[in-house]
């Protein structure tokens, strides 16, 4: 599981109402090279809740010294971009879950394919 | 007849292929709204004919459409046409020289084409053809092999292979400007693809169906429904990055059964991504996750430019929907291959199109489309039967047939509106739910007769 799904990603265990973003408890992370496509990564940064990546980073030890907050004329900034496109695309969580912040429920990982389905009674 | 100078006031014409006739239309004028352009037809446009000639665009535009057409042929500087090739003439030496030279010159090389819709012409009848047209200035040289400039004739012999004319009914003329990309569904067949499934989409459909919702370079693309990801495939080799779910764990990880004859069960390199690596656009995969596409796991804002699907009829692999409230009788796993089919199951498939639209309201960039295959069961079908929703609008509905009863309509919508407060999740219930409960529940009964 990327980064960039990550954070478009929420709780949606019934009655939860503060489940984003979910918290990343990772076993096995892998670093995979993807093409660096700065329109691409320029392009996504808007649709971002930058707190959520960071702290998704942070959780697994990849933050080096990615900014707590948006740095102003990202587009051109092509050192910026490549450290987002580095956390967005390149980070993968291969085994590990998922975990609703309020609730605890945990969504599995495996092969890196996050697991959202929910039981009958928690739906 | 050009009668202006300008270039950009030249026409062109389409020659499509003579299948997937309803998808045609949709789909070039998806290519020619990714390019802000409008489709504007010359008069006595006929949508069923093969060759469309088109006013409007520049020779980019055209060369655009081309790069992405899988209904398209090819594409051609219309220089002339007529009803006889006296009409045709006329109309060839009306076209401004100013345009034809640089075409022309001395030094340069040509070939002329003959191209007979529905009647095949002997080699010795094309040659007439050709030197029928010795009154055009050509002061190049001819080359079969390599020429600088090719230009077709275009015969027109009407689309009924029973009464075929001895004379065509319209003939054109034109510059070679390019060709389509059919060759994507030979060399994106289902039949070469490492990871398949008994639904997995055909190649030409896929692209028609990425275009319809007018993918480009850049966008994200969700498939809710995703199974064996040929729409993902689809979309990916347009540039956009992919990313889908469904309910089926062995599908999405790719275990189980193989689909194909010879193979008991699926190999390790037979997943999603694998498909996608087999085709070079593994940097375009974004991420596959086992999903309830009824239960959305999404944040409710505009995450993707595209939403484009083949949600399950329940006719070959089983529809399935966890831990509803509603449904007192579950089915098995296998139902379909029973003939009766319980109306509990109809109920699932007619909010799985309404669950569809409202998640597409919600989560659809502004302007944006969703894409998706409605199944029709044929006898009861009128347009009442397509889900609505007050923040899409529908933009195109194409038929696919799949047997005398029932077929399959490509719907296309777009995004008009935010949806307001009391629509978020479940809100908004289409009013027409129980007439397709009904008529889908028909459709279920006629597909398993």
């Amino acid at each position: 599981m990327k980064l960039l799904t990550h954070n478009m990603l929420t709780s949606h265990v019934k009655g939860v109402t503060k489940g984003y973003p979910l918290l990343i408890k990772a076993t096995e992370v892998k670093m995979n090279e993807v093409e660096f496509n700065p329109q691409f990564v320029s392009r996504m940064i808007p649709k971002l809740e930058w707190s959520a990546l960071v702290q998704a980073a942070d959780e697994l030890g990849q933050r080096q010294d990615l900014p707590g907050e948006l740095v102003p004329d990202y587009e051109k900034n092509e050192d910026f971009l490549k450290k987002v496109h580095r956390l967005l695309l390149e980070v993968e969580v291969i085994e590990g879950c998922l975990q609703c912040p309020e609730s605890g429920r945990e969504f599995p990982i495996s092969r890196g394919i996050p697991n959202m389905l929910l039981s009958e009674d928690e739906a | 007849m050009a009668t202006t100078n300008s270039r950009s006031c030249l026409q062109y014409l389409l020659h499509l292929a003579h299948d997937n006739l309803d998808f045609r239309l949709p789909e070039i004028k998806a290519l020619l709204a990714l390019r802000g352009k409008k489709f504007q037809p010359i008069e006595n446009f006929k949508e069923k004919s093969p060759f469309w000639c088109l006013d409007g665009l520049s020779e980019e535009d055209v060369r655009g459409i081309m790069a992405r057409s899988v209904c398209a042929k090819s594409a051609f500087e219309l220089w002339g046409h007529g009803q006889t090739h006296s009409e045709l003439r006329t109309s060839l030496l009306n076209y401004p020289l100013e345009h034809m030279s640089p075409f022309m010159e001395k030094h340069s090389t040509y070939r002329i084409n003959v191209y007979t819709f529905n009647k095949t012409l002997e080699f010795t009848d094309r040659i007439k053809k050709i030197d029928a047209l010795d009154y055009l200035p050509f002061e190049g040289t001819v080359s079969l092999k390599s020429p600088q400039h090719v230009f077709c004739l275009l015969e027109d012999y009407g689309t009924d292979p029973n009464d075929i004319p001895d004379h065509p009914y319209y003939i054109y003329f034109g510059r070679w400007i390019g060709d389509g990309q059919r060759e994507l569904i030979r060399s994106h067949s289902v039949k070469n693809r490492h990871f398949i499934g008994n639904t997995s989409m055909d190649a030409g459909l896929s692209f028609i169906m990425a275009n319809h919702a007018k993918v480009k370079e850049n966008d994200v693309v969700f498939d809710p429904f995703v199974g064996t990801g040929s729409l993902l495939v689809a979309c990916s080799q347009f540039g956009a990055y992919v990313c889908g779910s469904d309910i089926d764990y062995n599908t999405i990880h790719g275990k189980g059964r193989s689909s194909r004859k010879n193979q008991k069960w699926r190999g390790p390199d037979e997943n999603i991504r694998a498909n996608l690596r087999q085709y070079g656009t593994e940097n375009m995969y974004l991420d596959v996750m086992v999903s309830d596409a009824s239960k959305p796991v999404w944040r409710e804002a505009a995450l993707f430019d595209a939403i484009i699907t083949d949600p399950p009829y329940g006719i070959r692999e089983s529809t399935r929907r966890t831990g509803s409230h509603k449904d007192t009788a579950k089915p098995a796993d296998g139902f379909y291959m029973e003939s009766h089919v319980p109306v509990s199951q109809a109920y699932h498939l007619s909010d799985i199109f309404t669950d569809l639209l409202n998640f597409s309201a919600h989560r659809l960039v502004m302007g944006e489309r969703l894409v998706y295959w409605l199944p029709v069961y044929r006898p009861d079908y009128s347009e009442e039967m397509v889900p609505l929703h007050p923040c899409l609008r529908l933009i195109s509905n194409s038929e696919q047939t799949l047997s005398s009863h029932t077929s399959r309509r490509l719907i296309t919508m777009e995004k008009i509106k935010e949806p307001e407060a009391q629509f978020s999740g479940h809100g908004y219930r289409w009013h027409g739910g129980n007439i397709v409960r009904q008529y889908l529940h028909k459709c279920l009964i006629e597909s398993n007769g």
